[in-house]
């Protein structure tokens, strides 16, 4: 999947879960959850079972413990999706 | 893992202990009751000399069996002799029909609707002793063992 759609993938997922809308606004891939956007650890592992629905993966408690930004997401979803 | 077990891990005590007893407990969900006593502090002022259980006071009744004390129970292979549960509310949606009145005995069963990367989600009722429905939704939250990720 080329990068650009699956930022936009996430961007979709993790929208209804942003406390910090001008973070969201200037998302990249450096953009952390909990740091950046403000998300709480419980709306984090939403994010997750959404990220797991919308690309049918399974993701592991280490895979998620690193899942702290968009760039640690997008690499675990890629190395999953093509695998 | 009995009831009494679970009840004892609580972290809350009087006056802001609402589990008197649970009936049932599986993976799946729990059951458990409590009686508000007529001298319960929050009579006071709710409301003026008109005594209504609040209705976060029931919110708090269904988080703490519904929730905490499944939880408890779900995270019982990680229990070890110092175990404090970390816990923290992180949403709930609750509808209420009826009023619960000081005095009554309300029963709350709850299913577990989620439960990964240690966020439990549950639907959850509460009952009266007339078996009406008081009120329901969905309680969410965070449960881990102390120091332990």
């Amino acid at each position: 999947m080329k990068n650009e759609d699956l930022i936009a993938k996430l961007k979709t997922i993790v929208q209804p879960y942003v406390q910090d809308e001008d973070a969201f606004k200037n998302l990249s891939e450096e953009t952390t959850f909990v740091g950046d956007l403000k998300i709480n650890s419980a709306n984090l592992v939403d994010i997750i079972l959404d990220v797991e629905d919308e690309f049918d993966i399974r993701i592991e408690n280490e895979e998620m413990e690193q899942m702290l930004s968009v760039k640690a997401a997008m690499a675990i979803v890629n190395s999953k999706i093509t695998s | 893992m009995t009831s009494k077990d679970i009840i004892s891990l609580l972290p809350y005590e009087a006056p802001f202990l609402f589990v008197d007893g649970l009936s049932k407990i599986s993976e799946a969900g729990a059951t458990g009751y409590y009686t508000f006593k007529e001298t319960e502090y929050f009579y006071k002022g709710h409301f003026k000399a008109h005594p209504v259980t609040p209705g976060v006071i029931l919110t708090e009744c269904m988080a703490q069996i519904g929730v905490v004390c499944l939880g408890i129970y779900l995270l019982k292979d990680e229990i070890t002799e110092n175990f404090k549960p970390e816990i923290a509310l992180t949403s709930s949606a609750v509808d209420f029909y009826l009023p619960v009145f000081p005095g009554e005995t309300v029963t709350v069963i709850s299913e577990k609707t989620v439960f990964r990367f240690h966020k439990l989600k549950c639907n959850v009722k509460l009952f009266n002793q007339k078996e009406e429905l008081v009120c329901r939704g969905t309680i969410s939250g965070m449960l881990k063992p102390k120091g332990n990720d």
